[in-house]
């Protein structure tokens, strides 16, 4: 029982009280400084970006009557009324949705080649050469930097509209994101299999393939299937720039005013996005990876 | 047995991305055309140059448009996701149809692109970044009420006990339980999404939702690729820089080892 507070002397728990009280305060004051920093930044956004809340709570029906009209018919009824008009356009449009599909997988398999060669290259503990690697990292920044959309816009210009240009466009920013994931993973590994391959008097190839690639393999794996549900999103508005896919369809449907057309080819994405999200999310959890990095 | 299974599948996705890329226009003498033409493209570019004195001004500005709305549509992504988290939460909330219901209205938000919600909100607010803002809100409300929904499901039920053993209530058990050990990760995940959101906002104004991607788009279309070059060399050292910032604000709060997962 000795070692209640009473058996503390006074002197010495006044100066524990102060010092406890300074700490308090201390971390008060930060916590004010940090919302002070936040409501200035906050003010200064409102600003520039125009923000009228008046405007908002004055059209806000604006907002639950479109998404109301976009489930209703030409001739008034419901939607779900008579799927057959509703969905009208089914054939076309699942042969796009597919095409958005294949946009995304093919840009996600040659984005994440790329990815594999360069992250090697950018990676401190095993890139050949620090030139290289400063380079690679630059390079890597600028793909990701830009959303796919950016590349897609050039890239029209450079290969004529069509699926072409959103590929090469979501295959570069993917590349970009990856390369950057993979590298971080190879930073992460045990060097000893490298150590021990490189003491044979093998090549760097060599050294990666045999040391460093199979300690890397299931994390690329599960951040690319990451990366394709990603990419299905991307490749649905791919079409706003003329780059392939359903998005084409979609932005006609919502610039004219096809209010059914526009629920029906919502209902159409958000339906694939998530079927595709079920089967990556079960063969990530088939590889033995519990969590999502992201 | 494995390996066999192993090489059937290797098979089959290595045939549906050679149809993929038939089908897409990969063994197309376009191709190899486009890509010269990338190149003249790319010279078109250098050097960068703004034309004028009054369009760097313009750049600049809506360039800092870009970054307001970005960090808006964050900010209140984040504040309207705070509660929605709790309530997705299975611990929290351990009703299954609440659950299900908050569960699957969020995949719907993320399921729809950040440009269809700028379309959808122009209706409401009209053309400009006000627009922007409360599409970049919305598409985040779905990542941030998952996310924060998993960092509170997987927070550490001990303190939750603790609080619940000296007779706390549901609310204290949130506000004292809970609370204290996911809120700096949720803080981190914020200033992640604010960097992220950077680079997205730079692409909605394509669609008249504000921001440099309109003059971007507009520079692309009429080829002043000069003009072009000047916005993109802006956007990688805005971008750089918010980059920077975020990750210290993350480091200091939540350590370094944990930054790379967050």
């Amino acid at each position: 029982m000795s070692a209640l507070p009473s058996a503390i002397e006074p002197a010495r728990l006044a100066t524990l009280d102060r010092g406890y009280r300074e700490a308090v305060r201390a971390r008060r004051s930060r916590a004010v400084l940090i919302g002070l920093a936040i409501v200035l930044c906050t003010m200064l956004s409102a600003i520039s970006a125009e923000v009228e809340p008046a405007t908002l709570f004055a059209n806000i029906g604006k907002f639950t009557s479109y998404i109301g009209r976009i489930f209703v018919l030409e001739n008034g009824q419901p939607v779900w009324t008579r799927p057959a008009e509703w969905f009208w356009g089914l054939e076309d449009w699942l042969s796009l949705l597919l095409e958005t599909v294949l946009i995304a997988y093919v840009g996600t398999a040659l984005g994440t080649a790329g990815a594999v060669v360069l992250a090697f290259f950018a990676a401190a503990n095993l890139s050949p050469h620090p030139v290289l690697r400063a380079v690679t990292r630059r390079w890597l920044e600028f793909c990701r930097t830009f959303p796919e959309l950016v590349f897609a816009l050039i890239f029209v210009i450079a290969f004529g509209l069509g699926p072409l240009p959103g590929v090469l466009a979501i295959a570069i920013h993917s590349m970009g994101a990856l390369g950057k994931l993979f590298s971080e993973v190879a930073e992460n590994i045990d060097l000893k299999p490298v150590e021990g391959v490189a003491a044979t008097g093998a090549s760097w190839p060599v050294v990666v393939r045999f040391g460093a690639l199979p300690q890397v393999l299931p994390n690329f794996v599960s951040y690319t299937l990451l990366r394709f549900e990603i990419n299905v999103r991307g490749a649905s508005v791919m079409g706003f720039v003329g780059a392939g896919g359903i998005g084409q369809d979609l932005i006609e449907a919502i610039r004219k005013f096809y209010y059914a057309d526009v629920s029906a080819i919502l209902v159409l994405i958000i339906v694939t996005v998530a079927l595709i999200d079920f089967i990556t999310e079960r063969v990530r959890h088939r590889l033995g990876d519990s969590g999502a990095p992201a | 047995m494995k390996d066999r299974t192993a090489l059937a599948v290797g098979l089959a996705l290595v045939a549906v991305l050679v149809y993929g890329m038939a089908r897409l226009g990969f063994f197309d003498p376009r191709l190899i055309d486009g890509v010269g033409q990338l190149g003249s493209l790319f010279g078109m570019m250098l050097p960068p140059d703004p034309g004028s004195w009054d369009r760097a001004t313009i750049y600049l500005k809506a360039l800092g448009e870009t970054l307001a709305i970005a960090f808006l549509g964050t900010l209140l992504a984040a504040i309207l996701a705070f509660p929605v988290g709790f309530l997705a939460a299975r611990n929290v909330v351990a009703n299954r149809i609440v659950h299900f219901l908050s569960r699957r209205s969020l995949d719907t938000l993320r399921g729809v692109d950040v440009l269809i919600w700028a379309l959808i909100w122009i209706n409401v607010v009209g053309l400009g970044p006000f627009a922007g803002v409360l599409a970049l809100m919305t598409s985040d409300l779905g990542t941030f009420g998952k996310l924060f929904s998993e960092a509170i499901e997987a927070s550490d039920r001990r303190p939750v006990e603790g609080v619940a053993s000296t007779g706390g209530g549901r609310l204290q058990r949130i506000r004292f339980g809970i609370l204290p050990g996911v809120l700096p990760l949720m803080a981190s995940q914020v200033l992640y999404y604010i960097e992220s959101n950077t680079r997205s906002a730079t692409i909605i104004g394509i669609v008249g939702a504000g921001g440099i991607g309109l003059h971007l788009a507009e520079q692309i279309r009429t080829l002043e690729f000069q003009q072009v070059a000047f916005i993109i060399l802006l956007v990688l050292i805005a971008v750089a820089a918010i980059d920077w910032l975020s990750t210290r604000l993350r480091l200091a709060l939540i350590g370094r080892g944990r930054v790379a997962r967050a």
